[in-house]
């Protein structure tokens, strides 16, 4: 490969597309840095197995639009690639069928002239999984879950495997000039068109970990707002692009852990990026330039896979209580509840749950208070196969609160406060049923690339 | 007496959110080389700490890493349940920090 004569800027404006729109000012004056290439992510997993399992956003269209046609403007003005990774929040085959979409309704809106628009999928079917598990495959889970049993695979409605950076050169080898990419780390992005040009792998992969997040580098605070970096064959300059923000050591190396559970290793499809030696530098009044990322080729293909499974449909009821007695014998109250659920439904198809807003209601298992409030707020949830199941679980656990039996309660006429005297339909509950890794022969495998075009 | 401040005095930054999905990270982010060294030296955050403050057993911390160029000490639970899942009371896991503000580590020279 022959050694790239010129350094490359990146223009990040977004960590996460759609989630909330980006800052316009902070973008403009990144665009006037003239990177030669305009790149965001649109992915995450932290919005819980909803998404996935039904195969929605949790961003509205509105912001997505909005962000795609500020990116897209742009890069065509300055004749530069797009690119846009876990396209819509989970990536699935829909969401990236959907910005392809807008991308071409946006081109048509502003007639643009002509251009490539390149995508890949990333979605993975049960029985692709199943076929490989029954040739004595192991599926290996992630973070302490054991290897995916067929069970495990029967309640899953929807799995992506997460792409590395071959789809994206591959597409750009292709000739596209906007990248729309299905489920892929958010590093693999900027590295893709950084290790093309030739730059080592070791500073693309790390260019791509310090600018995924956008603002979220620099200090102070702030969402949503564009940073600029720089890739050379000795080193990355990251730069805040709002005025009041710097790219600062301290900044820079935070972001390096910043949903990690170790800020040293980053996995992505076919390897590592070690950061245990980097070193940083305040290079000038914004900008923090880093050197010393290794990347570690591992030695087979194991390709991330993230599943989701619905559990049933749901109901909420929300109950308050403010009587010190009931308050104190909440156990009580709950297993009271819990029993008449029993009585009509048995002892399992149903999920049940109390969340003790006052006591544990935001950490739960993990809360070590032993404070005892005034007041209690309670939510119930109730989930089951069917809609009708799941109402009325919730409904007969929340009510019969208000029936609970403690032998020295004062009050009689009612043990709980109703603000609502009805349980609430909520999203259907699902759950991470795959957080597991299945070994491929080709990076390319499970992620198909195709050309369309846009514009007039 | 042992006169001791609040880690949340000596700390810029104290914050929780999801590692995946499994997992729950934390971040004890100092705004200087002095707080951070006497955070680090006073020995009072370690894994055993940790479990003690939010009753688990020790096998559920996955990582606890003192990062000098964050000037940062991070830590690693996994989680009981997945993210999301029917009875999480914390998708983001990003209010799992608060007992940590509290945590007092003692001045002494």
């Amino acid at each position: 490969m022959t050694q790239p004569s010129k350094s490359l800027r990146f223009l990040c404006p977004n960590g996460h597309l759609g989630f909330a729109p980006l800052k316009t000012g902070s973008f403009y004056r990144g665009l006037e840095a003239h990177p030669d290439f305009i790149v965001a992510d649109s992915g995450s997993n932290d919005i819980g197995p909803i998404p996935l399992g039904s195969d929605t956003s949790t961003s509205p269209e509105e912001w997505q639009y909005h962000d795609l046609e500020q990116m897209l403007l742009a890069a065509r003005k300055l004749g530069v690639p797009m690119i846009i990774g876990s396209a819509g929040d989970t990536g699935t085959n829909s969401r990236v069928d959907m910005f392809v979409r807008m991308i071409q309704e946006i081109a048509h809106k502003h007639r643009l002239p002509r251009f490539k628009v390149g995508y890949f999928y990333s979605e993975v079917s049960k029985d692709y999984l199943r076929e490989k598990m029954r040739s004595g495959e192991r599926i290996m889970g992630l973070d302490g879950r054991p290897d995916l049993s067929l069970a495990e695979l029967e309640a899953t409605d929807r799995i992506v495997a997460v792409a590395g950076v071959h789809p994206y050169i591959r597409l750009l080898d292709m000739g596209a000039e906007v990248i729309i990419g299905g489920r892929s780390s958010d590093s693999v992005i900027f590295a893709a068109p950084a290790i093309r040009a030739g730059f080592p792998e070791g500073l693309a992969y790390y260019l791509g970990k310090v600018l995924e997040c956008a603002s979220f580098n620099a200090e102070p605070f702030m969402g949503k707002e564009s940073v600029v970096g720089e890739i050379s064959l000795e080193d990355v300059r990251v730069t805040a692009m709002h005025p009041e923000q710097r790219c600062t050591v301290a900044s820079v190396a935070g972001h390096a852990m910043y949903e990690r559970s170790n800020p040293f290793y980053e996995h992505v499809l076919g390897g590592t990026l070690d950061m245990s030696h980097c070193c940083y530098e305040q290079w000038d009044d914004r900008t923090t330039r880093v050197t010393g990322p290794v990347f570690r080729p591992s030695p087979e293909w194991r390709v991330k896979l993230e599943g989701a499974g619905k559990v049933g449909e749901r109901y909420v009821g929300i109950v308050g209580i403010r009587d010190p007695y009931t308050i104190a014998h909440i156990d009580q109250v709950i297993g009271w509840a819990r029993e008449q659920v029993r009585e009509r439904f048995g002892d399992e198809g149903y999920e049940l749950h109390y969340q003790l807003y006052g006591k544990n209601g935001v950490m739960g298992e993990l809360e070590p208070s032993r404070h005892t409030p005034h007041e209690l707020g309670v939510v119930v949830y109730g989930v089951a196969p069917t809609a009708e199941m799941a109402r009325e679980v919730c409904m007969i656990g929340s009510r019969q609160m208000f029936y609970a039996r403690l032998p020295e309660v004062k009050g009689t006429a009612g043990g709980v406060a109703f603000a609502l005297d009805e349980v609430l339909p909520a999203s259907p509950a699902y759950r991470w049923t795959l957080n597991h890794t299945v070994r491929i022969d080709d990076p390319l495998e499970l992620f198909p690339t195709a050309l369309t075009e846009a514009g007039v | 007496m042992t006169r001791s401040v609040p880690l949340s005095q000596l700390a810029k930054t104290i914050r929780s959110k999801n590692a995946g999905v499994d997992k729950i990270t934390f971040d004890i982010i100092f705004p200087d080389r002095e707080s951070y060294e006497r955070v680090k030296k006073s020995g009072v955050l370690n894994r055993a700490f940790v479990a003690r403050l939010y009753g688990i057993p020790e096998s559920r911390i996955s990582d606890f890493v003192e990062f000098d160029p964050a000037m940062a000490i991070k830590f690693t639970i996994y989680r009981l349940k997945p993210s999301g899942s029917p009875g999480d009371t914390d998708i983001f896991g990003s209010q799992q920090y608060a007992p940590l503000l509290d945590v007092q580590i003692p001045l002494d020279n």
